[in-house]
């Protein structure tokens, strides 16, 4: 079988130019589909980059909470509320929300402020210049470098902000493990600090943020918490929530959806038109194989491997395309994103499978209904 | 007494149905030797290539027999039909149908990947019948590289690749001029038909009707005389 498959090998890569036109046809597609679910990947990512950064077990919060920046305060009791839960071994307050920093040059800059437990300092970030200690000093903020750090006119510790007409200080720059998704710099402060110099509501509490004594102890949290009105989810429950918000109740997802389908369409076009030229042109050689005694089967398996190996071809160029725009986009744009990960290789993947399935389909139909006959009859 | 290679045995073949219905081949039987050279011929539509065809194994008739190595072949099943036909019969096309993507030694060698053969022994052994037909210093090439009687001449080598005892040569000096036809017609009497083969060639040239030992002429779907040896006897 192997000799019958080299074959039809032969037969497809030394037609160069057919070859070629599946290849690029397919490899096309998985390049669009991969850079499209990749995107969504790299967006859903970013949305969750404070459950990321902060790395809670558990986020308390409004059950009307969609995503981390639209916060919705819970107020005090709550904390006390949770912190009186069996089976929490601590719990505390985070603050995340929006402001203006007047930067030296006079500028205004929208920046994201994460307000950290004073006493525990929960959810800090890694600091790379500086001491974290000293977000306690004076008008203390620490700054997140990441792609957005330029926006802050790339400031040096010592260099001074204002914000709300208080005066702010960077005295440490800090990484995290992802950067956010709008294009906003973070600066880390103490939660006292965060809700003094930000105008808030009557609540200031964004989130609770919940160490249990154990994994076992979860469910019995959440339905305390429950119980009092409010939501307790998993670092990976909450990232799932966020999610489900982008697909479902922004046109993000959607959009994503339709490139990805018509990426499908397109490479499915190609790779079936051309795989069936290539057999309507084959089809007396077929025909000719069926008179010298090929079996009907074996004529369908050098079809599909046919169509499989240009697939698979394709499929391999595709993703290493994507990989290389991805890899050079992230060096080149600071706010690109994308990620690749197995979800969309494998969505990927299954779109090529289903674009070799119709062309093997196509050209089997085609060629299993030819007759030596014909051959003879010419 | 002759060994038989084929029997056909009152052989119909009609296309169509209802008032649409035409008899390709009306009746007709036969029988075929080894170490002969048969021609069936006569004018267009006639029924000549649908004869060739149903004792060849690629068009079942609507009724008779047909014995081959006397095995009834129409009682076999679609898979050892594609069996006889690649272990029993050696077919060389009018149109040659060689592949162009291939090299001329693998498209010698196709039979034998067929049958399952080690690719590199295919090839060394497609070589040998190369060199047979004339050609092996162009086994590399593609077969559009190669003249028509270089073509032909390689189709020859792929139907006897696979040491068939029944060869079936459709029109084969159709493309061909008359010198090269009747080379190729000389060549295939005098190093293809032996006494374990049986050729049964289709044609209207009367050019090579000269390499014929007997000449079965059809009209109307039936056979209408048989001429022996020389075309002059009867």
């Amino acid at each position: 079988m192997i000799g019958i498959l080299k074959l039809g090998y032969k037969l497809l890569v030394n037609d160069k130019s057919k070859f070629a036109a599946l290849l690029v046809g397919t490899a096309f597609a998985v390049f669009l589909m991969i850079q499209m679910t990749s995107i969504f990947a790299g967006i859903l990512q970013k949305s969750s980059s404070t459950v990321i950064n902060i790395g809670a077990k558990i986020w308390v919060m409004d059950p009307g909470v969609q995503t981390p920046v639209n916060s919705i305060p819970l107020p005090d009791y709550v904390l006390d509320g949770v912190r009186s839960i069996d089976g929490v071994k601590y719990a505390v307050p985070l603050y995340s929300g929006g402001a203006l920093v007047k930067l030296q040059s006079g500028i205004y800059q929208s920046v994201t402020v994460i307000g950290l437990d004073d006493a525990s300092l929960f959810g800090r970030p890694e600091v790379v210049e500086g001491q974290i200690e000293d977000i306690y000093g004076e008008n203390a903020f620490i700054v997140v470098r990441d792609q957005e750090f330029p926006k802050l006119e790339n400031p040096k510790i010592g260099t001074t902000f204002e914000l709300n007409d208080h005066r702010g200080v960077i005295v440490g720059i800090a990484k995290v493990t992802i950067s956010g998704l709008f294009g906003i710099p973070t600066l880390y402060t103490t939660y006292n600090r965060a809700i003094q110099y930000i105008p808030s509501l009557r609540y200031t509490i964004s989130y609770i943020l919940v160490e249990p004594k154990s994994k076992d102890d979860m469910p019995h949290i959440k339905e305390e918490v429950e119980r009092m009105g409010y939501e307790a989810l998993t670092a990976d429950e909450f990232m799932k929530k966020i999610t489900k918000f982008y697909i479902y109740q922004t046109g993000v997802g959607t959009n994503i959806l339709i490139m990805t389908v018509i990426s499908f369409i397109v490479g499915l076009s190609i790779s079936a038109q051309t795989f069936y030229t290539f057999i309507l042109e084959n089809l007396e050689k077929f025909g000719a194989l069926k008179a010298i005694g090929i079996k009907g089967r074996e004529l369908v398996y050098v079809i599909l491997f046919q169509t499989t190996f240009a697939s698979l071809t394709g499929y391999g160029l595709g993703v290493g395309l994507s990989s290389l725009l991805i890899t050079v986009a992230t060096l080149r744009v600071p706010n690109y994103t994308a990620k690749i990960n197995y979800l969309n290789l494998g969505l990927g993947f299954i779109m090529v499978l289903i674009i070799a399935g119709i062309s093997s389909y196509i050209g089997i139909r085609k060629v299993i209904k030819i007759e030596p006959f014909d051959i003879f009859r010419g | 007494m002759p060994n038989i290679a084929v029997r056909a045995n009152e052989l119909v073949k009609w296309f169509g149905e209802g008032e649409a219905r035409t008899y390709a081949v009306r009746e007709v039987s036969f029988e075929a030797n080894l170490g002969e050279m048969l021609y069936i011929v006569g004018p267009s539509g006639s029924g000549k290539t649908t004869l060739l065809s149903m004792i060849s194994g690629i068009l079942r008739p609507n009724s008779g027999t047909v014995r081959v190595e006397d095995k009834e072949i129409w009682g076999l099943t679609d898979d050892e039909i594609a069996d006889f036909r690649l272990n029993t019969v050696g077919f060389v096309f009018q149109d040659f149908h060689l592949f162009p993507r291939l090299t001329t030694a693998e498209n010698v060698a196709i039979p034998l990947i067929l049958k399952r053969r080690n690719w590199n022994e295919s090839i060394k052994e497609a070589m040998e019948y190369l060199e047979i037909v004339g050609l092996k210093e162009r086994a590399h090439l593609p077969p559009v590289k190669l003249s028509t009687g270089e073509q032909q001449r390689v189709a020859i080598a792929r139907a006897i690749v696979s040491h068939p005892d029944l060869l079936i040569l459709d029109e084969p000096t159709a493309s061909l001029d008359g010198d090269t036809g009747r080379r190729i017609l000389d060549f295939v009497k005098k190093n293809i038909l032996n006494e374990n083969r049986c050729i049964i060639i289709v044609t209207h040239d009367s050019r090579i009707f000269g390499y014929s030992d007997r000449m079965m002429k059809m009209e109307d779907g039936k056979i209408t005389e048989v001429l022996k040896g020389d075309l002059n006897e009867k």
